[in-house]
């Protein structure tokens, strides 16, 4: 654990945000795409450390978050059914519906149950042949991995009693569609490390140069991100506009090969509704053909289930960096953690979340 | 610590007739008086009980009591460090002792599931007598029930206690005055972690062990030293946060806290940071906060170090003033947030 208190260490990082100071000369707003950064940030008071002329923006990196409603909705419908057993990552289980959760199915006699990894669902299939396994496929590049093995596996091994509610995510279309929106504030982005750790940064350089945006890989503690910043704003300061790896401990230019072969074998890119926000193009992974008879929206013949947002939750506006937490009306009022209007309310990485937790009172 | 009389390792009931419960075990007929004489009064053998009347007649030897009560439900039964007998004798020994309470007698009612092995019934009966024999209580009264198999997991305890407050203060809430210090008798988060860890399956280097311990002779080590104590709170479900919130919401306080200072072992920081979880919001078994006058928190401190139950104690913060019940906390880096009571149940997040 030594290793992780270097990076929490409170010399290091008052240096590096005087550093900041010191290279800052005008306002620049830099935008963490990443919720589990926003939670750090938020968390230890990072952007306390600031100077006053950066401002930092929370961006749609949280997974449970951009999933949007009608999914949340069909996994409530598919995990209710007798014979399925429901397998979700633990945070998504609060996260609301229409009407209800994942956890009060559980209560009301569904069989959800919380698993770490997608490869655990495909072993329940095998030791419940009469059962149908459902797992809840959600998440950006990072997770995305493993769904696609428990699908590989499943597939080789024949198992028919195993099918994949897929929701995943890409962040490079998103980060497209908030540098193509007309009233877009952000000058320079801090990528999300865990994402290239699988996905590498090959894919951003020709974003930087579209955009003409810095785009620096970062980690995810207080020293990396206050690095993460310090890159940026030098870009920024000098008029550059290429990707940086902060997180070189972590991520290299290619990324995970492996791990990016298997996406593209099991995985195409599609069109993905993100909550709040709308449609986005080539922003999400679907099955593949090839196994598409793992789809638990076919199977349960649910593919063609269509929901409207609620209007008074502004998450989509939120998870787009348009307005901070606290400046939406419902928050921390009729928008609590315990009765959440939207996802970034619950989500251990949700923006919302982390201001209500360590931000409600002034 | 006495050390028990010798039990005999194995279930001293006739397995081969009964090696599981039966419903008929809370029938009220000859089998469950066979249980309750083989497994219960053998076990918990002292002179209140042996009457074997609808009440124990106790003897009270303080004007001022304690009591409490607690019912214990915890998957897996045994885990490492502990087991629900263990938990149920420590768990309401602690919840007295947090009124500055001796404790003197526990009740001990079990909700068992048919079906339950007679020898998991024993190991955990056993349990209960050796951490009552350790913690100087007897167990006078109790009850038994059997539920229908699927109705129960394995075995539901409750326990109840009486102590004997023999200080003459208030130790409570609204005794928390501004500059009183908070210290902690120990590491925090390790009964949660340690339970998690078992129950997911989750492979982790070195198992973690739970806290789960008695914690009374600490306290009354520490009344006896004079320590003006206005508060005592311990850490059990919700972790620290959950007991700084109850206690700043209960006295009207603001309760500044030192996060560097608050003592987390490694291998529970490493589960968490793993999980997505906070050591702070996981539950302690053996484990309190001490609100202590400010003149007297240094010799506290020093007190509950030297204390084979205050080994790894710290003093973590101090109350900042009356006013809006709230816990700030000064992280690593020096920046000042919010230690919030968690929402719920503590979720393991995605990514």
């Amino acid at each position: 654990m030594r290793y992780l208190d270097e990076f929490r260490d409170g010399q290091a990082a008052r240096s590096l945000a005087a550093e900041i100071g010191r290279v800052t000369t005008r306002p620049w707003n830099l935008m963490e795409v990443c919720g589990g950064q926003t939670h750090a940030i938020v968390k230890f008071g990072i952007d306390e450390l600031l100077p006053k002329a950066i401002t930092l923006i929370h961006g749609p990196g949280c997974p449970v978050c951009v999933t949007p409603l009608e999914i949340i909705d069909k996994a409530i419908e598919i995990a209710a059914r007798p014979e399925v057993i429901f397998c979700s990552f633990g945070d998504m289980l609060r996260v609301p519906g229409s009407t209800t959760d994942l956890l009060s199915v559980k209560a009301g006699g569904g069989d959800v149950r919380m698993v770490y990894s997608p490869l655990d669902a495909v072993k329940l299939a095998e030791q419940n042949p009469a059962r149908q396994v459902v797992f809840f496929g959600v998440g950006f590049e990072t997770t995305a991995p493993a769904t696609a093995m428990a699908v590989f596996q499943a597939a080789s091994k024949g198992l028919g009693n195993f099918s994949l509610l897929v929701s995943h995510v890409r962040v490079p279309p998103a980060l497209e569609a908030i540098l193509s929106s007309p009233d877009c504030r952000v000058q320079g982005f801090l990528a999300a490390g865990h994402v290239c750790a699988v996905m590498g940064f090959w894919e951003y350089v020709p974003i930087a140069q579209q955009y003409h945006v810095p785009i620096v890989v970062t980690g995810f503690e207080p020293t990396d991100i206050l690095q993460g910043i310090l890159r940026c704003v030098q870009q920024l300061e000098s008029g550059r506009a290429e990707v940086d790896n902060q997180y070189a401990r972590a991520v290299c230019r290619e990324g995970n090969r492996p791990a990016q072969d298997l996406l593209r074998r099991v995985f195409r890119v599609v069109p993905r509704k993100w909550r709040g926000v709308g449609e986005i193009p080539n922003s999400g992974l679907g099955l593949a053909g090839e196994y598409a008879a793992f789809d638990a929206e076919r199977r349960f013949g649910l593919a063609d289930h269509h929901v409207e947002e609620p209007a008074e939750c502004l998450s989509g506006l939120v998870l787009q960096g348009r307005i901070k937490p606290h400046e939406c009306p419902a928050f921390g009022t009729r928008c609590t953690p315990e009765h959440p209007l939207g996802a970034t309310m619950v989500s251990s990485e949700g923006a919302c979340a982390a201001y209500y937790r360590y931000r409600r009172h002034p | 610590m006495p050390t028990p009389p010798h039990l005999p390792a194995a279930c001293p009931l006739p397995i081969q007739q009964y090696p599981q419960v039966l419903l008929a075990h809370g029938g009220g007929g000859r089998l469950m008086h066979e249980l309750l004489g083989k497994i219960f009064f053998q076990a918990f053998d002292n002179p209140a009980l042996n009457v074997q009347h609808d009440a124990a007649v106790l003897a009270c030897p303080s004007p001022r009591l304690a009591f409490t009560t607690d019912s214990y439900t915890v998957r897996p039964l045994f885990f490492p460090g502990g087991d629900i007998g263990s938990l149920a004798v420590h768990g309401t020994v602690n919840d007295l002792a947090m009124s500055g309470a001796r404790p003197l007698y526990l009740s001990a009612g079990f909700i068992l599931e048919e079906g339950l092995p007679m020898d998991t019934l024993w190991r955990v009966v056993s349990s209960m007598r050796d951490a009552a024999r350790a913690c100087g209580v007897a167990i006078v009264t109790g009850d038994t029930k059997v539920v229908d198999k699927g109705k129960g997991d394995g075995v539901f305890v409750n326990t109840a206690g009486i102590g004997a407050v023999e200080h003459s203060g208030t130790i409570a809430p609204p005794s928390v005055r501004p500059g009183d210090g908070i210290l902690v008798n120990g590491d925090v988060g390790r009964h949660g972690m340690a339970i998690m860890a078992v129950r997911e399956g989750l492979e982790f280097q070195s198992a973690i062990q739970s806290d789960s311990a008695p914690v009374h002779d600490l306290v009354l080590a520490l009344l006896r030293a004079g320590i003006d104590i206005h508060c005592l709170r311990d850490l059990t479900r919700g972790g620290l946060a959950s007991a700084l919130n109850e206690i700043a919401e209960g006295a009207g306080c603001r309760l500044q806290i030192d996060e560097p200072r608050v003592p987390v072992r490694d291998d529970v920081r490493a589960a968490c940071e793993i999980l997505g979880l906070d050591p702070l919001h996981s539950a302690c078994e053996g484990r309190f906060a001490a609100f202590v006058a400010e003149a007297d928190t240094d010799r506290a401190l020093a007190l509950m170090r030297a204390h084979r139950s205050g080994e790894g104690a710290a003093r973590i913060g101090h109350v900042a003033g009356a006013g809006e019940p709230i816990v700030l906390m000064k992280s690593a880096i020096g920046a000042s947030r919010i230690l919030d009571m968690p929402s719920g149940e503590q979720l393991p997040r995605i990514c």
